[in-house]
């Protein structure tokens, strides 16, 4: 049987958006439990921090510049700077290094 | 603060997520048609499910000709994190808000936005996400579009310096509670070192990134809770 792509495209469609739409929707009152609260407080950070490491290392064209954009990041997030300014400097970061080694 | 300024702000916040998207975008759409999508159906998949390890993944099943329940499942298991973004969202969702925003936001619910939203102060309004999702969906579906009718527009110096992007931006988000907060900062630690070691380790590192991605985060922040559970008035921090 042949399936066809508009077919795949709207499956993956329903799943996506039932597994993002479902939880928020269904769990509208303030959870009590002090352990879930705190559960859910530490989630976000947790998240993040391994989606973004060791990921970052092979998101450029080399393990050093991922690096280099990586550091960039911490330290200039450390100091305080915006979300804007960090991503840019950081793809900055990247772009330099890179045209430095070839 | 109105709904007005709410949207603009989440629109402001959005920007770095667009660029982001529109390298990671970009290469998806040069694959998409690589795999035998036409340019159409790359722009419709973008538009419709807004999820970067989901759509990479489904084109070797698309292109193999593979089962629905197939692709349903493997959606399934790499999107499973949302879910629990979904569940941490649903704590900090405006309590005020009628239950279709709560529909219609959570189409843009992903990892970026929910970053996004989960660094604001005490409650999401539906209308920060709407703004969010106004520039990075954009972003999103113009990258896609530009990768699968045009792959060389952009040198791929620039789409490599731009996949840093969005991980940078993960870092301004995370790193500025993690300073003030001796507790984030261990975790934070702890949660890279675990990490690596589930990427390098054999027998763990053949896992997908959305089964290690949920496993670490359920694992640690489980392990955070019990050990440090938060106060009370640390919710709204």
């Amino acid at each position: 049987m042949k399936h066809s792509v508009y077919g795949y495209i709207l499956i993956m469609a329903l799943v996506t958006y039932l597994i993002r739409m479902l939880p928020l929707t269904l769990i509208r009152k303030r959870i009590k439990s002090r352990f879930l609260q705190s559960f859910l407080y530490y989630v976000p950070y947790v998240t993040l921090t391994v989606m973004t490491f060791p990921a970052i290392l092979s998101a450029t064209g080399s393990p050093w510049s991922g690096a280099a954009g990586f550091l960039t990041a911490i330290a200039l997030s450390w100091r305080g700077k915006g979300l804007i300014f960090t991503s840019l400097v950081s793809c900055a970061a990247v772009f330099l290094l890179e045209a430095a080694i070839v | 603060m109105g709904r007005r300024k709410v949207f603009l702000k989440g629109s402001r916040d959005g920007i770095p997520v667009m660029l982001g998207y529109l390298a990671v975008s970009f290469s998806f759409g040069i694959l998409a048609v690589k795999a035998g999508l036409t340019e159409g159906q790359s722009i419709l998949m973008s538009a419709l499910n807004l999820t970067s390890a989901g759509q990479f993944a489904s084109l070797s099943i698309i292109a193999a000709s593979g089962g629905y329940v197939e692709l349903a499942l493997s959606q399934f298991i790499i999107n499973l994190r949302y879910a629990l973004m979904s569940f941490s969202l649903s704590q900090k969702f405006d309590g005020k808000a009628h239950w279709l925003h709560r529909c219609a936001a959570a189409f843009g619910n992903t990892d970026e936005i929910f970053a996004l939203a989960s660094a604001v102060k005490g409650e999401v309004s539906p209308w920060y996400i709407y703004g969010m999702m106004a520039v990075a969906v954009p972003g999103w579906v113009t990258g896609t579009a530009l990768g699968a009718i045009a792959g060389n527009v952009l040198p791929l110096r620039v789409l490599s310096a731009l996949g840093v992007a969005l991980y940078a931006m993960f870092c301004a988000i995370v790193v500025p509670p993690a300073k003030k907060n001796e507790t984030l900062l261990y975790l934070i630690l702890c949660a890279m070192a675990l990490s690596l070691i589930c990427t390098v380790l054999p027998g763990i590192r053949e896992m997908s990134d959305g089964t290690r991605v949920i496993l670490l985060t359920v694992g640690i922040s489980a392990a955070a809770a019990l050990l440090r559970p938060v106060k009370e008035e640390q919710d709204e921090a």
